[in-house]
């Protein structure tokens, strides 16, 4: 590529970028080797502060997607993009917190295909291990796309290079331990970014006039005064009639696709389970759910200034066939970055950046690890061999995956705008999973023929929707697309769920006890000492005040 | 730090050393001495043209030393206690 898209690093930006690695990796080797006891306690999670574990859980998903993928929605839809936090992810965190968590913690369910192995047997677990396998290995190529584009940035090399040498690098990084200490560079890597994004945010908004001078340029952009409320948000879904838009938004992005994510992450929810008391688990949501209301601002607000501060991403957004080739709206945080922020405040934003997207790929191959090695492998492969052969097959496993992860990265490298891909990988891989999950857990009655059937049958249904709109049988230009494949994935799964559990045999009820709602004993599903604590611990009361706080941004931003 | 990672004093005390805001702290001190150092050093015209004349290393520098200067103090004042009587799963961290 030629050098629109370059950084111009000097050596103080360099240090800043390896004194934070080295942070990280002497905490990593202190770690495996346990030489602190209270080290330990922050790794092993006894008892950690609700606020860590709290911080832990959205950092855990403030990464490359979060930071590139909402600003660059940002730039090309504007104020809509807010969506994605305060109608999907803030309301799923608290029902979470508020319904979920008490079941996940008083049962002894630690994974999702652990889950459908318990609850459906064999057919759902290989099915939903398959899936999840997949999923990783398409989520770590974006990843690696996005890392490859800052190594692009920084250092001018093609692509092909930068992939390769960003593969390295998390290898590396996996190799000497850096996931070792997941918890606690989480909340390390989460301030980090918020000091590399807030000054970044702060002087972009100088450099175009403040708030006003923002939705001054705003409205005599391309996108006009649309892009400055949430509502309608018919650009971002795709559907013309603003109130189709209003249900798709709520009902496919805000329920299925939310919904969804945040209830089988169990990357998340075992941040969740790293404290001392139920009521201290059903916090951390809840208590990650205030920052993450205003995260936007660090993300979405930078890319909507980026759109009219930036000339490459303005030329884009024009459409007049001015903008360098190879620009895209991906670029448009790190076009910002390197117009606004002098050298040494631009260290630090390439540290957060770096760290979060290498720390965010290392987990997706960390997850593939496991399952391919314990639950594909072990379970169907080659069984009962000492624990030693699982692991010399995990790092197999890691390795092959990093390859593989070089292959997906260029299929994420085709879209101008990566929040459709993911949105649509999630259509297909999580819509049917919430699904089958929320419908297993509740409902006692579903058979383990209606668990993988379900599950099949809503991803062929998320794919013919993704295909009909490719070949243009439908036709949805923004993410309207993967919200209608979400949401048929889901009303398929639910219906074929339900269909073939009327023709088929269920589980008896004892061996459903920990797995579906009405078969726990209540008193697993309780903290008795819920009522003794004061209401800033207390997580219902905790959840009313961010609900009240979200509705009162939807409302102001309509 | 109030205490080092390796004395062996009573059953509970405070995590000290490895108390993760005592890291963060550190690490964003570190940043911000460095940013106000740059800040001071370098005001030169392609610098400043690009944050509309405003030092911009220079306040994010100092920002962040209020920052973690007030994380150290938290951390001072309101230590999380190690219980080294419980001891069910040590060392045991990482994705699903």
């Amino acid at each position: 590529m030629d050098d629109t898209l370059r950084l111009d690093a000097a050596f103080v930006d360099y240090a800043l970028v390896a004194v934070y690695f080295a942070v990280v990796l002497l905490i990593g080797v202190a770690a495996r080797r346990s030489v602190s006891d209270s080290l330990d306690f922050f790794l092993s999670g006894r008892s950690l502060p609700a606020w860590v574990t709290g911080l832990a859980f959205i950092s855990a998903n403030l990464g490359a997607v979060e930071i590139i993928g909402m600003s660059a929605n940002g730039a090309q839809y504007g104020m809509p993009t807010m969506h994605y936090f305060w109608i999907g992810a803030v309301p799923a965190m608290l029902f979470l917190g508020v319904v979920m968590m008490p079941f996940y913690y008083g049962s002894k369910v630690r994974s999702v295909p652990e889950f459908m192995r318990r609850r459906f047997g064999t057919g759902a677990h290989l099915v939903n291990a398959l899936s999840f396998a997949t999923a990783q290995v398409l989520i770590a190529g974006i990843n690696l796309y996005l890392l490859a584009t800052i190594v692009e940035a920084l250092l001018g090399l093609p692509l092909w290079v930068s992939l390769i040498v960003a593969a390295a690098v998390v290898l590396g990084y996996i190799t000497l331990g850096g996931l070792s200490a997941a918890i606690y560079n989480e909340v390390l890597q989460f301030f980090v970014i918020v000091a590399a994004l807030l000054p970044l945010t702060l002087i972009g908004l100088d450099r175009v006039g403040g708030i006003s001078g923002l939705v001054e340029g705003v409205t005599d952009g391309p996108g006009g005064t649309a892009e400055l409320s949430t509502w309608p948000a018919t650009d971002l879904s795709g559907f013309e009639n603003p109130v189709w838009s209003v249900v798709g938004v709520v009902f496919g992005l805000g329920f299925v696709l939310s919904f969804g994510y945040w209830t089988t992450n169990f990357v998340e929810v075992q941040r969740a389970m790293a404290t001392n008391s139920m009521s201290a688990a059903r916090s951390t949501p809840i208590i990650g759910a205030f920052p993450k209301m205003f995260i936007p601002f660090l993300v979405v607000v930078p890319g909507m200034i980026a759109a009219v501060l930036v000339e490459e991403v303005v030329a884009l957004k024009a459409d007049t066939g001015e903008a360098p080739p190879g620009v895209d709206y991906n670029d448009a945080i790190l076009l910002l970055i390197r117009d606004v922020l002098p050298n040494g405040l631009l260290g630090v934003a390439i540290a957060g950046l770096l760290a979060s997207f290498m720390a965010g790929m290392a987990a997706n191959i960390s997850s593939f690890n496991t399952v391919f090695s314990y639950d594909l492998w072990q379970q169907y492969v080659i069984k009962d061999r000492p624990d030693e052969y699982y692991l010399r097959v995990g790092r197999w496993a890691t390795v092959g995956a990093t390859v593989a992860a070089i292959g997906t990265a260029l299929i994420a490298a085709g879209y101008s705008n990566l929040m459709d891909y993911l949105q649509t990988l999630f259509g297909f891989f999580n819509a049917p999973l919430f699904a089958t999950f929320i419908l297993g857990m509740f409902w006692k009655r579903m058979t383990p023929t209606a668990g993988w059937m379900g599950l099949v049958s809503g991803t062929l249904a998320a794919i013919a929707v993704f295909v009909a709109n490719e070949v243009g049988i439908l036709d949805f230009p923004g993410q309207g697309g993967a919200f209608v494949a979400a949401g048929a994935a889901f009303v398929v799964d639910i219906a074929v769920s339900v269909g073939v559990s009327r023709v088929t045999a269920p589980k008896p009820a004892r061996e459903l006890v920990g797995l579906v709602y009405s078969e726990t004993p209540e008193a697993d599903r309780t903290d008795p000492d819920a009522a003794k604590l004061p209401w800033y611990r207390s997580p219902t009361k905790l959840a009313g005040i961010a609900l009240v706080l979200v509705i009162a941004l939807n409302v102001v931003f309509a | 730090m109030s205490s080092s990672g390796k004395g062996r004093p009573g059953r509970r005390r405070s995590a000290g050393a490895f108390d993760v805001r005592n890291v963060i702290a550190e690490l964003i001190g570190l940043y911000g001495l460095v940013l106000v150092v740059v800040g001071l050093i370098d005001r030169s015209e392609a610098t400043l043209a690009k944050t509309d004349g405003v030092n911009a290393n220079l306040w994010a520098g100092l920002g962040m030393l209020v920052f973690a200067a007030a994380f150290a103090l938290w951390s001072r004042l309101r230590p999380v206690v190690v219980d080294r009587g419980r001891d069910d799963r040590p060392g045991e961290q990482g994705g699903a």
